[in-house]
């Protein structure tokens, strides 16, 4: 999976560059936050924009994202999500649960 | 589409890698159906996420592991009605056990059934003499 990281104010934000995030390569994603909180990292921001398509697994991805963040005391939090692919998270219910903000800059800000 | 029926008969590896593949060719069906009224768009993303969860669901329950294994899905429509088959040979399920997702607790799994029946109009899973089944419907209007 390709995936570019960048830090800014201590955010980690972690760029999905991918059209689709599903059971193919969600793992690696899972496997890359998992990383950021064992590293001691608290706030990690995942940015969706370039994802077109998102499945089960690549929600069951950021959920396990979400659940390492509670368990480190960190934060997850995600930005620019596709109309498609937050309308997945509607569906799921699952815009309950994530903080989701329009812009990278947005949730940086948030974020302090 | 000009004529009043069409269908896709595909086989293609139990990999992952070829997810993309099967919701392509989903999402081109959807673009297609000139009788439909509704959004295309959205019905190319339901069309790709369903393929895509029944290949998912269809890799989990394969048979014994070859490399060489196939996954064959059929997707039909005929008028207004559009009818997907996914094959698998493996164990088989009930899909009346699966439970929907509890939204108060935080799963990182078993939102792909719930996703199927959520988009669908009718979903399910049978077995004939050598194969399982997992029957998807849904009317284009």
């Amino acid at each position: 999976m390709n995936l570019q990281d960048e830090t800014r104010n201590d955010v980690v934000i972690l760029y999905v560059k991918e059209e689709r995030l599903d059971a193919h390569n969600s793992a690696d994603l899972k496997i890359a936050v998992q990383k950021l909180f064992e590293d001691g990292k608290k706030n990690v921001l995942v940015d969706l924009k370039d994802v077109r398509f998102i499945d089960s697994s690549g929600l069951g991805a950021l959920v396990s994202g979400f659940k390492n963040a509670i368990s480190h005391q960190g934060n997850l939090k995600l930005s620019s999500l596709q109309s498609q692919v937050k309308s997945m998270f509607e569906l799921t219910r699952l815009h309950r649960v994530f903080e989701i903000f329009p812009s990278t800059a947005e949730a940086i800000e948030n974020f302090q | 589409m000009e004529g009043n029926t069409i269908e896709v008969d595909i086989k293609i590896p139990n990999k992952t890698r070829y997810l993309s593949l099967i919701g392509r060719i989903g999402e081109d069906i959807a673009r297609e159906i000139e009788r439909y009224s509704g959004d295309k768009e959205t019905l190319a993303y339901h069309l790709n996420l369903v393929l895509t969860e029944a290949m998912v669901n269809a890799i989990k329950h394969a048979g014994p592991k070859e490399p060489e294994k196939l996954v064959r899905i059929v997707i039909s429509i005929h008028l207004d009605d559009l009818t997907i088959r996914v094959y698998d040979d493996g164990q088989g399920f009930d899909i009346n056990d699966i439970p929907s997702p509890n939204f108060d607790e935080l799963e990182d799994r078993g939102r792909g059934i719930f996703l199927i029946r959520s988009l669908m109009d009718s979903v399910c899973y049978r077995k004939n003499c050598k194969e399982n089944i997992l029957e998807m419907k849904k009317k284009l209007v």
